[in-house]
Protein backbone atom coordinates (compact mmCIF):
# COMPACT_ATOMS: atom_id res chain seq x y z
CA UNK A 1 0.00 0.00 0.00
CA UNK A 2 1.50 2.98 -1.14
CA UNK A 3 1.76 5.86 1.52
CA UNK A 4 2.82 9.60 1.32
CA UNK A 5 5.32 11.36 3.27
CA UNK A 6 5.80 15.32 3.67
CA UNK A 7 9.48 15.83 2.76
CA UNK A 8 10.54 18.79 3.56
CA UNK A 9 13.75 19.57 1.31
CA UNK A 10 16.43 22.38 1.41
CA UNK A 11 16.88 23.45 -1.93
CA UNK A 12 19.58 26.07 -2.75
CA UNK A 13 23.31 26.77 -3.58
CA UNK A 14 26.13 28.78 -2.00
CA UNK A 15 24.11 32.12 -2.47
CA UNK A 16 21.16 31.05 -0.21
CA UNK A 17 18.17 28.52 -0.23
CA UNK A 18 15.34 27.20 1.38
CA UNK A 19 13.10 24.20 2.51
CA UNK A 20 10.59 23.14 0.02
CA UNK A 21 7.71 20.49 0.58
CA UNK A 22 6.77 17.83 -1.21
CA UNK A 23 4.32 15.03 -0.90
CA UNK A 24 6.04 11.63 -1.79
CA UNK A 25 4.22 8.22 -2.18
CA UNK A 26 6.39 5.36 -0.53
CA UNK A 27 6.33 1.26 0.62
CA UNK A 28 7.19 -0.48 2.79
CA UNK A 29 11.01 -1.23 2.72
CA UNK A 30 12.12 1.43 1.07
CA UNK A 31 14.97 3.71 2.51
CA UNK A 32 14.69 7.47 2.01
CA UNK A 33 17.20 7.39 -0.41
CA UNK A 34 14.48 5.74 -2.55
CA UNK A 35 11.89 8.22 -1.40
CA UNK A 36 14.27 11.02 -2.86
CA UNK A 37 14.51 9.37 -6.20
CA UNK A 38 10.75 8.77 -6.42
CA UNK A 39 10.70 12.58 -5.83
CA UNK A 40 13.57 13.21 -8.35
CA UNK A 41 11.98 10.88 -10.95
CA UNK A 42 8.18 12.41 -10.44
CA UNK A 43 8.12 16.24 -9.37
CA UNK A 44 12.10 17.41 -8.95
CA UNK A 45 14.54 15.69 -12.04
CA UNK A 46 16.83 18.21 -11.02
CA UNK A 47 17.26 17.46 -7.16
CA UNK A 48 20.94 17.29 -6.52
CA UNK A 49 21.82 14.98 -4.24
CA UNK A 50 25.02 13.09 -4.51
CA UNK A 51 24.48 8.54 -4.30
CA UNK A 52 26.41 5.42 -5.23
CA UNK A 53 26.07 2.40 -3.39
CA UNK A 54 22.49 2.52 -1.50
CA UNK A 55 24.46 -0.38 0.40
CA UNK A 56 25.90 2.27 3.23
CA UNK A 57 29.58 1.84 1.84
CA UNK A 58 30.48 4.35 -0.50
CA UNK A 59 29.62 7.19 2.30
CA UNK A 60 28.43 9.21 -0.47
CA UNK A 61 24.49 9.91 0.70
CA UNK A 62 25.36 11.54 4.27
CA UNK A 63 22.87 14.35 4.57
CA UNK A 64 20.86 15.76 7.93
CA UNK A 65 17.83 14.11 8.74
CA UNK A 66 15.25 15.75 10.34
CA UNK A 67 18.40 17.52 12.43
CA UNK A 68 20.45 14.66 12.57
CA UNK A 69 23.20 13.77 10.47
CA UNK A 70 23.11 10.30 9.04
CA UNK A 71 23.28 8.19 5.36
CA UNK A 72 19.94 8.48 3.66
CA UNK A 73 20.54 4.82 2.06
CA UNK A 74 20.41 3.75 5.57
CA UNK A 75 17.77 5.44 6.78
CA UNK A 76 14.76 3.12 6.57
CA UNK A 77 11.35 4.81 6.25
CA UNK A 78 9.57 2.84 8.92
CA UNK A 79 12.49 3.92 11.22
CA UNK A 80 11.47 7.55 10.46
CA UNK A 81 7.61 8.98 12.07
CA UNK A 82 6.00 9.83 8.58
CA UNK A 83 3.16 11.20 10.26
CA UNK A 84 5.60 14.39 10.61
CA UNK A 85 6.88 16.49 7.56
CA UNK A 86 10.99 14.64 7.11
CA UNK A 87 13.21 17.42 6.68
CA UNK A 88 16.04 16.71 5.15
CA UNK A 89 18.88 18.88 4.49
CA UNK A 90 22.70 19.08 3.11
CA UNK A 91 25.63 18.74 6.18
CA UNK A 92 25.89 22.00 7.72
CA UNK A 93 29.92 21.96 8.31
CA UNK A 94 31.01 21.82 4.49
CA UNK A 95 30.06 24.52 1.59
CA UNK A 96 27.03 24.06 0.14
CA UNK A 97 27.13 23.15 -3.70
CA UNK A 98 24.15 22.54 -5.09
CA UNK A 99 20.44 21.62 -2.91
CA UNK A 100 21.77 18.18 -0.65
CA UNK A 101 25.49 18.04 -2.13
CA UNK A 102 28.45 19.54 -0.33
CA UNK A 103 31.87 20.30 -1.11
CA UNK A 104 33.97 18.36 1.14
CA UNK A 105 37.09 19.09 -0.18
CA UNK A 106 38.01 20.01 3.55
CA UNK A 107 38.51 16.85 4.09
CA UNK A 108 40.80 15.84 1.33
CA UNK A 109 43.36 19.07 2.63
CA UNK A 110 43.32 17.16 5.83
CA UNK A 111 44.06 13.85 4.52
CA UNK A 112 47.36 15.50 2.40
CA UNK A 113 49.02 16.38 5.77
CA UNK A 114 48.65 13.45 7.36
CA UNK A 115 51.88 11.80 7.64
CA UNK A 116 51.99 8.85 5.76
CA UNK A 117 53.20 5.51 6.86
CA UNK A 118 56.96 4.55 7.56
CA UNK A 119 58.15 1.28 8.09
CA UNK A 120 61.75 0.49 9.38
CA UNK A 121 64.33 -0.75 6.46
CA UNK A 122 63.73 -4.38 5.36
CA UNK A 123 64.91 -7.47 7.29
CA UNK A 124 67.73 -9.08 6.11
CA UNK A 125 65.30 -11.30 4.51
CA UNK A 126 63.36 -8.45 2.71
CA UNK A 127 60.35 -9.47 4.63
CA UNK A 128 58.25 -7.41 7.07
CA UNK A 129 56.44 -9.77 9.48
CA UNK A 130 53.40 -8.76 11.92
CA UNK A 131 51.56 -11.19 14.26
CA UNK A 132 47.90 -10.69 14.37
CA UNK A 133 47.51 -9.55 17.22
CA UNK A 134 49.59 -6.99 16.62
CA UNK A 135 47.39 -5.69 14.05
CA UNK A 136 43.55 -6.77 15.25
CA UNK A 137 43.27 -3.30 16.99
CA UNK A 138 43.61 -1.03 13.68
CA UNK A 139 41.58 -3.15 11.82
CA UNK A 140 38.48 -1.39 13.58
CA UNK A 141 39.43 2.23 12.03
CA UNK A 142 40.30 0.80 8.42
CA UNK A 143 36.19 0.15 8.14
CA UNK A 144 35.88 3.95 7.90
CA UNK A 145 33.71 4.97 4.33
CA UNK A 146 34.75 8.63 4.43
CA UNK A 147 31.39 9.40 4.69
CA UNK A 148 32.63 12.52 6.96
CA UNK A 149 29.64 12.26 9.03
CA UNK A 150 31.82 13.21 11.82
CA UNK A 151 33.25 15.47 10.42
CA UNK A 152 30.15 17.09 10.27
CA UNK A 153 28.53 16.62 13.64
CA UNK A 154 31.87 17.87 15.44
CA UNK A 155 30.90 20.95 16.94
CA UNK A 156 34.55 22.02 17.14
CA UNK A 157 34.09 23.31 12.86
CA UNK A 158 30.32 22.51 12.78
CA UNK A 159 29.61 25.53 14.95
CA UNK A 160 33.31 27.39 14.95
CA UNK A 161 34.14 27.47 11.29
CA UNK A 162 37.60 29.37 12.14
CA UNK A 163 38.58 25.85 13.68
CA UNK A 164 38.98 24.32 10.55
CA UNK A 165 42.54 25.54 9.87
CA UNK A 166 43.70 24.05 12.97
CA UNK A 167 41.74 20.77 13.43
CA UNK A 168 41.88 17.41 11.41
CA UNK A 169 38.49 16.28 12.95
CA UNK A 170 37.09 12.78 14.31
CA UNK A 171 37.64 11.06 10.65
CA UNK A 172 41.27 12.04 10.44
CA UNK A 173 42.26 11.09 13.96
CA UNK A 174 40.56 7.86 13.38
CA UNK A 175 43.45 7.83 10.56
CA UNK A 176 46.21 8.83 13.32
CA UNK A 177 45.76 5.94 15.75
CA UNK A 178 45.70 3.87 12.85
CA UNK A 179 49.20 4.58 12.05
CA UNK A 180 50.44 5.57 15.57
CA UNK A 181 49.15 2.08 16.36
CA UNK A 182 50.59 0.10 13.52
CA UNK A 183 53.21 -2.18 14.26
CA UNK A 184 55.72 -1.22 11.69
CA UNK A 185 55.36 2.76 11.63
CA UNK A 186 57.65 4.64 12.72
CA UNK A 187 56.78 7.60 12.26
CA UNK A 188 56.06 9.55 15.36
CA UNK A 189 52.90 12.43 15.17
CA UNK A 190 52.31 13.22 18.17
CA UNK A 191 53.43 16.77 18.38
CA UNK A 192 51.76 17.31 15.10
CA UNK A 193 48.77 16.51 16.90
CA UNK A 194 49.22 18.48 19.71
CA UNK A 195 50.25 21.80 17.85
CA UNK A 196 48.66 21.98 14.37
CA UNK A 197 45.47 19.12 14.13
CA UNK A 198 43.95 20.32 17.25
CA UNK A 199 43.66 17.38 19.21
CA UNK A 200 43.52 19.12 22.00
CA UNK A 201 40.34 20.96 20.89
CA UNK A 202 37.62 18.03 21.09
CA UNK A 203 36.29 17.82 24.29
CA UNK A 204 35.54 14.12 23.82
CA UNK A 205 31.66 14.54 23.40
CA UNK A 206 31.46 11.54 21.17
CA UNK A 207 29.41 12.65 18.65
CA UNK A 208 31.13 11.54 16.25
CA UNK A 209 30.81 7.65 17.65
CA UNK A 210 27.32 8.41 17.52
CA UNK A 211 26.85 9.09 13.65
CA UNK A 212 29.33 6.61 12.40
CA UNK A 213 27.54 4.60 9.85
CA UNK A 214 30.63 1.69 10.94
CA UNK A 215 30.25 1.53 14.94
CA UNK A 216 33.60 2.86 14.40
CA UNK A 217 34.90 3.56 18.22
CA UNK A 218 35.71 6.56 17.49
CA UNK A 219 36.00 8.48 20.73
CA UNK A 220 36.88 5.69 22.77
CA UNK A 221 39.25 3.59 20.73
CA UNK A 222 40.90 6.66 18.54
CA UNK A 223 40.81 9.47 20.11
CA UNK A 224 41.32 9.05 23.62
CA UNK A 225 44.14 6.72 23.18
CA UNK A 226 45.89 9.11 20.32
CA UNK A 227 45.57 11.61 23.77
CA UNK A 228 46.94 9.33 26.33
CA UNK A 229 49.78 9.22 23.90
CA UNK A 230 50.40 12.68 23.82
CA UNK A 231 50.08 12.98 27.95
CA UNK A 232 52.69 10.13 27.61
CA UNK A 233 55.20 12.80 25.51
CA UNK A 234 54.25 15.89 27.01
CA UNK A 235 52.06 16.23 29.88
CA UNK A 236 53.40 13.40 32.32
CA UNK A 237 56.26 14.41 34.32
CA UNK A 238 57.40 11.25 35.67
CA UNK A 239 57.31 9.74 32.70
CA UNK A 240 59.33 12.56 31.13
CA UNK A 241 62.00 11.89 33.73
CA UNK A 242 61.99 8.13 33.03
CA UNK A 243 62.86 8.82 29.67
CA UNK A 244 65.77 10.69 30.35
CA UNK A 245 67.35 8.33 32.95
CA UNK A 246 66.87 5.01 30.54
CA UNK A 247 67.32 7.36 27.18
CA UNK A 248 64.38 5.42 25.83
CA UNK A 249 61.98 8.01 24.95
CA UNK A 250 58.17 8.09 26.15
CA UNK A 251 56.90 5.73 22.74
CA UNK A 252 56.37 2.33 23.68
CA UNK A 253 57.24 -0.42 20.58
CA UNK B 1 3.58 18.78 -4.53
CA UNK B 2 3.54 22.47 -2.68
CA UNK B 3 6.57 24.20 -2.01
CA UNK B 4 6.96 26.32 0.96
CA UNK B 5 5.88 30.16 -0.16
CA UNK B 6 8.59 32.01 -1.37
CA UNK B 7 10.80 34.18 1.26
CA UNK B 8 11.90 37.68 0.68
CA UNK B 9 15.54 37.02 0.90
CA UNK B 10 17.03 33.83 1.21
CA UNK B 11 17.95 31.17 3.92
CA UNK B 12 21.12 32.60 5.29
CA UNK B 13 23.58 29.19 4.75
CA UNK B 14 24.32 29.24 8.37
CA UNK B 15 20.47 28.55 9.17
CA UNK B 16 19.98 25.88 6.89
CA UNK B 17 20.63 23.04 9.26
CA UNK B 18 16.89 22.39 10.86
CA UNK B 19 17.11 21.71 14.71
CA UNK B 20 16.51 18.51 15.68
CA UNK B 21 12.89 17.82 16.52
CA UNK B 22 13.45 14.57 18.88
CA UNK B 23 13.59 15.19 23.23
CA UNK B 24 17.34 15.61 23.20
CA UNK B 25 17.39 18.07 26.16
CA UNK B 26 16.36 15.39 28.04
CA UNK B 27 19.47 13.55 28.89
CA UNK B 28 21.74 17.05 29.74
CA UNK B 29 18.32 17.61 32.03
CA UNK B 30 19.05 14.35 33.82
CA UNK B 31 22.51 14.92 34.05
CA UNK B 32 22.53 18.43 35.70
CA UNK B 33 20.39 17.05 38.19
CA UNK B 34 22.15 14.11 38.98
CA UNK B 35 25.75 15.18 39.22
CA UNK B 36 24.27 18.39 41.01
CA UNK B 37 23.18 16.40 43.59
CA UNK B 38 25.67 14.26 44.34
CA UNK B 39 28.05 16.87 44.73
CA UNK B 40 25.64 18.71 46.91
CA UNK B 41 24.96 15.88 48.67
CA UNK B 42 28.90 14.90 48.76
CA UNK B 43 29.69 18.16 50.16
CA UNK B 44 27.32 18.41 52.86
CA UNK B 45 28.59 15.09 53.99
CA UNK B 46 31.96 15.62 53.82
CA UNK B 47 31.81 18.71 55.97
CA UNK B 48 29.20 17.34 58.48
CA UNK B 49 32.55 15.74 60.30
CA UNK B 50 29.74 13.27 62.28
CA UNK B 51 28.01 10.01 61.64
CA UNK B 52 30.59 8.52 59.28
CA UNK B 53 31.65 5.67 61.79
CA UNK B 54 29.06 3.00 62.82
CA UNK B 55 31.24 0.37 63.96
CA UNK B 56 32.33 -1.51 62.59
CA UNK B 57 31.60 0.51 59.44
CA UNK B 58 33.49 3.52 57.94
CA UNK B 59 31.82 5.65 55.32
CA UNK B 60 33.43 5.63 51.88
CA UNK B 61 33.64 9.86 51.87
CA UNK B 62 36.01 9.28 55.19
CA UNK B 63 38.22 6.14 53.87
CA UNK B 64 41.18 6.33 54.44
CA UNK B 65 40.45 8.57 58.05
CA UNK B 66 43.76 10.28 57.37
CA UNK B 67 43.47 12.86 60.91
CA UNK B 68 44.17 12.14 64.57
CA UNK B 69 40.57 13.35 64.65
CA UNK B 70 39.24 10.79 62.97
CA UNK B 71 35.94 8.80 64.85
CA UNK B 72 37.92 5.73 63.46
CA UNK B 73 41.57 6.69 62.71
CA UNK B 74 43.31 4.86 59.66
CA UNK B 75 46.72 6.30 59.25
CA UNK B 76 47.01 9.99 61.75
CA UNK B 77 49.20 11.62 59.36
CA UNK B 78 47.69 15.17 60.40
CA UNK B 79 47.70 15.19 64.03
CA UNK B 80 45.74 17.27 66.91
CA UNK B 81 45.86 20.48 64.59
CA UNK B 82 43.47 19.48 62.26
CA UNK B 83 40.14 20.69 63.69
CA UNK B 84 38.17 19.94 60.07
CA UNK B 85 36.85 17.31 58.62
CA UNK B 86 39.00 14.87 57.88
CA UNK B 87 36.96 14.18 54.70
CA UNK B 88 38.42 17.15 53.11
CA UNK B 89 41.88 15.21 53.49
CA UNK B 90 41.07 12.79 50.90
CA UNK B 91 37.96 13.75 48.94
CA UNK B 92 39.63 15.67 46.93
CA UNK B 93 41.20 12.48 45.65
CA UNK B 94 38.10 10.75 44.16
CA UNK B 95 36.71 14.41 42.99
CA UNK B 96 39.63 14.96 41.19
CA UNK B 97 39.83 11.46 39.16
CA UNK B 98 36.00 11.97 38.15
CA UNK B 99 36.53 15.55 37.65
CA UNK B 100 39.07 14.48 34.79
CA UNK B 101 37.39 10.90 34.14
CA UNK B 102 36.88 10.76 30.51
CA UNK B 103 33.50 10.26 30.74
CA UNK B 104 32.24 12.49 33.00
CA UNK B 105 34.19 15.24 31.28
CA UNK B 106 32.02 14.17 28.20
CA UNK B 107 28.86 14.26 30.38
CA UNK B 108 29.61 17.87 32.06
CA UNK B 109 30.87 19.59 28.97
CA UNK B 110 27.36 18.58 27.17
CA UNK B 111 25.09 19.48 30.49
CA UNK B 112 26.75 22.08 32.13
CA UNK B 113 28.97 23.87 29.36
CA UNK B 114 26.71 22.91 26.35
CA UNK B 115 29.49 22.68 24.48
CA UNK B 116 27.63 20.95 22.42
CA UNK B 117 24.37 20.47 24.58
CA UNK B 118 23.57 17.22 22.04
CA UNK B 119 24.94 15.99 18.81
CA UNK B 120 24.17 18.25 15.66
CA UNK B 121 22.62 21.19 18.09
CA UNK B 122 24.78 24.43 18.53
CA UNK B 123 27.22 24.69 21.07
CA UNK B 124 26.85 27.44 23.39
CA UNK B 125 29.69 29.82 23.04
CA UNK B 126 31.20 32.02 20.41
CA UNK B 127 34.81 30.97 20.60
CA UNK B 128 35.83 27.50 21.20
CA UNK B 129 39.57 25.99 22.51
CA UNK B 130 38.33 22.87 24.18
CA UNK B 131 40.89 20.84 26.12
CA UNK B 132 43.97 23.00 24.25
CA UNK B 133 44.30 25.67 26.51
CA UNK B 134 44.55 26.55 30.05
CA UNK B 135 42.37 26.05 31.91
CA UNK B 136 41.06 22.31 30.46
CA UNK B 137 44.56 21.54 29.28
CA UNK B 138 44.75 20.74 33.18
CA UNK B 139 42.35 17.28 32.24
CA UNK B 140 45.74 15.60 31.26
CA UNK B 141 46.15 15.13 34.50
CA UNK B 142 43.97 12.35 34.80
CA UNK B 143 46.12 9.81 34.95
CA UNK B 144 47.66 11.17 38.20
CA UNK B 145 44.08 10.71 39.84
CA UNK B 146 43.95 7.36 38.21
CA UNK B 147 47.13 6.35 40.23
CA UNK B 148 46.00 8.26 43.24
CA UNK B 149 42.84 6.13 43.31
CA UNK B 150 44.52 2.72 43.62
CA UNK B 151 46.08 3.30 47.03
CA UNK B 152 42.50 4.45 48.44
CA UNK B 153 40.93 1.31 46.94
CA UNK B 154 43.17 -0.65 49.02
CA UNK B 155 41.29 1.06 51.63
CA UNK B 156 38.01 0.70 50.63
CA UNK B 157 38.46 -3.19 50.29
CA UNK B 158 40.40 -2.88 54.12
CA UNK B 159 37.07 -1.15 55.24
CA UNK B 160 34.88 -3.72 53.92
CA UNK B 161 36.92 -6.42 55.94
CA UNK B 162 36.73 -5.07 58.47
CA UNK B 163 33.37 -4.75 58.40
CA UNK B 164 33.29 -8.19 59.10
CA UNK B 165 34.80 -7.87 62.67
CA UNK B 166 32.12 -6.39 65.37
CA UNK B 167 32.39 -5.83 68.83
CA UNK B 168 31.37 -9.57 69.30
CA UNK B 169 33.63 -11.07 66.95
CA UNK B 170 33.04 -12.36 63.55
CA UNK B 171 29.92 -11.14 61.74
CA UNK B 172 28.28 -9.90 58.53
CA UNK B 173 25.56 -7.35 58.92
CA UNK B 174 23.92 -5.34 55.66
CA UNK B 175 26.39 -2.57 56.34
CA UNK B 176 29.24 -5.11 55.43
CA UNK B 177 27.22 -6.24 52.05
CA UNK B 178 26.83 -2.44 51.33
CA UNK B 179 30.39 -1.59 51.83
CA UNK B 180 32.00 -4.87 50.08
CA UNK B 181 29.33 -3.82 47.11
CA UNK B 182 31.02 0.01 47.03
CA UNK B 183 34.43 -0.82 47.13
CA UNK B 184 33.64 -3.73 43.68
CA UNK B 185 32.40 -0.91 42.14
CA UNK B 186 34.74 1.34 42.98
CA UNK B 187 37.39 -1.26 41.79
CA UNK B 188 35.19 -1.69 38.11
CA UNK B 189 35.35 2.15 37.98
CA UNK B 190 38.68 2.59 38.31
CA UNK B 191 39.64 -0.54 36.19
CA UNK B 192 37.57 0.68 33.69
CA UNK B 193 39.08 3.71 33.45
CA UNK B 194 41.13 5.57 29.85
CA UNK B 195 44.22 5.87 31.15
CA UNK B 196 44.60 2.67 33.33
CA UNK B 197 43.63 0.97 29.68
CA UNK B 198 46.34 2.99 28.11
CA UNK B 199 49.15 2.44 31.08
CA UNK B 200 48.23 -1.02 31.45
CA UNK B 201 49.00 -1.59 28.03
CA UNK B 202 47.36 0.43 25.13
CA UNK B 203 50.41 2.56 24.39
CA UNK B 204 52.27 -0.33 23.07
CA UNK B 205 52.11 -0.92 19.38
CA UNK B 206 53.73 -4.11 19.73
CA UNK B 207 51.43 -6.28 21.46
CA UNK B 208 53.27 -9.60 20.20
CA UNK B 209 56.33 -8.06 22.21
CA UNK B 210 54.16 -7.81 25.12
CA UNK B 211 51.97 -10.83 25.89
CA UNK B 212 50.91 -10.38 29.61
CA UNK B 213 50.53 -6.28 28.99
CA UNK B 214 48.16 -7.27 25.84
CA UNK B 215 46.46 -9.66 27.96
CA UNK B 216 46.00 -6.95 30.34
CA UNK B 217 44.45 -4.65 27.78
CA UNK B 218 42.03 -7.11 26.39
CA UNK B 219 40.30 -7.67 29.96
CA UNK B 220 40.47 -4.02 30.84
CA UNK B 221 39.02 -3.17 26.84
CA UNK B 222 35.82 -5.14 28.28
CA UNK B 223 35.67 -3.13 31.36
CA UNK B 224 36.38 -0.08 29.80
CA UNK B 225 33.32 -0.38 26.88
CA UNK B 226 31.18 0.03 30.22
CA UNK B 227 32.54 2.87 32.04
CA UNK B 228 30.13 5.17 31.67
CA UNK B 229 27.71 2.87 32.89
CA UNK B 230 30.02 2.25 35.61
CA UNK B 231 30.58 5.47 36.39
CA UNK B 232 26.72 6.35 37.06
CA UNK B 233 26.40 2.80 38.92
CA UNK B 234 29.43 3.59 41.39
CA UNK B 235 28.66 7.16 41.66
CA UNK B 236 25.16 5.85 43.31
CA UNK B 237 26.91 3.17 44.88
CA UNK B 238 29.07 5.48 46.83
CA UNK B 239 26.35 8.43 48.17
CA UNK B 240 23.90 5.55 49.07
CA UNK B 241 26.90 3.90 51.19
CA UNK B 242 27.63 7.19 52.80
CA UNK B 243 23.82 7.44 53.31
CA UNK B 244 23.77 3.63 55.12
CA UNK B 245 26.59 4.15 57.03
CA UNK B 246 25.26 7.25 58.40
CA UNK B 247 21.43 6.54 58.73
CA UNK B 248 22.83 3.54 60.77
CA UNK B 249 25.59 6.02 63.02
CA UNK B 250 22.10 8.51 63.73
CA UNK B 251 20.14 5.67 64.79
CA UNK B 252 17.79 6.33 62.25
CA UNK B 253 18.05 2.98 61.02
CA UNK B 254 19.42 -0.33 62.42
CA UNK B 255 21.68 -2.04 60.79
CA UNK B 256 20.51 -6.00 60.32
CA UNK B 257 22.69 -8.50 61.84
CA UNK B 258 22.70 -12.04 59.11
CA UNK B 259 24.69 -14.04 61.37
S1 LIG C 1 34.35 13.53 20.40
FE1 LIG C 1 35.78 15.13 19.72
S2 LIG C 1 36.10 14.75 17.56
FE2 LIG C 1 34.26 13.60 18.16
S3 LIG C 1 32.58 14.98 17.70
FE3 LIG C 1 33.13 15.32 19.84
S4 LIG C 1 34.61 17.01 19.83
FE4 LIG C 1 34.45 16.24 17.72
S1 LIG D 1 34.86 7.47 10.90
FE1 LIG D 1 32.74 6.77 10.58
S2 LIG D 1 31.54 8.67 10.46
FE2 LIG D 1 33.68 9.24 10.17
S3 LIG D 1 34.00 9.27 7.99
FE3 LIG D 1 34.58 7.23 8.69
S4 LIG D 1 32.74 5.98 8.52
FE4 LIG D 1 32.09 8.12 8.34
S1 LIG E 1 24.70 5.59 -1.28
FE1 LIG E 1 26.59 4.71 -0.66
S2 LIG E 1 26.55 5.04 1.46
FE2 LIG E 1 24.59 5.71 0.87
S1 LIG F 1 38.06 7.37 35.40
FE1 LIG F 1 36.84 7.73 33.65
S2 LIG F 1 38.36 7.70 32.15
FE2 LIG F 1 39.57 7.49 33.88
Amino acid sequence: MARVAKLRIWRGDASGGQLHDYDVPWEEGMVLLDVLHVLQATQAGDLAVRWNCKAGKCGSCSAEVNGKPRLMCMTRMSSLDTTQPITVAPMKTFPVMRDLVTDVSFNFEMAKRVPAFKPPPRPPDGKYRMMQEDIDRVQEFHKCIECFLCQDVCHVIRDHPENKKVFAGPRFFVRYAALEMHPLDTNDRRELLKEQMGLGMCNITKCCTEVCPEGIKITDNAIIPLKERVVDEFFDPVRWVWSKVTGGGSKEG
Amino acid sequence: MSAVAPQASPTPIAARAPQRVDAWWVRPVLTVIVLAAFVVYATWAGMQNAYYWADPYLSPFYSPCLAANCAHSDVALFGDWWKWSPAILILWAPGGFRLTCYYYRKAYYRAFVWAPPACAVPDARAKYYGESRFPLILQNVHRYFFYLSIPILVFLWWDAFRAFRFADGFGMGVGTLVLLANAALLSLYTLSCHSCRHVCGGGVDRFSKHPTRYRLWKRLTVLNERHSQIAWVSLFGVALTDLYVRLVAMGTIHDLRLF
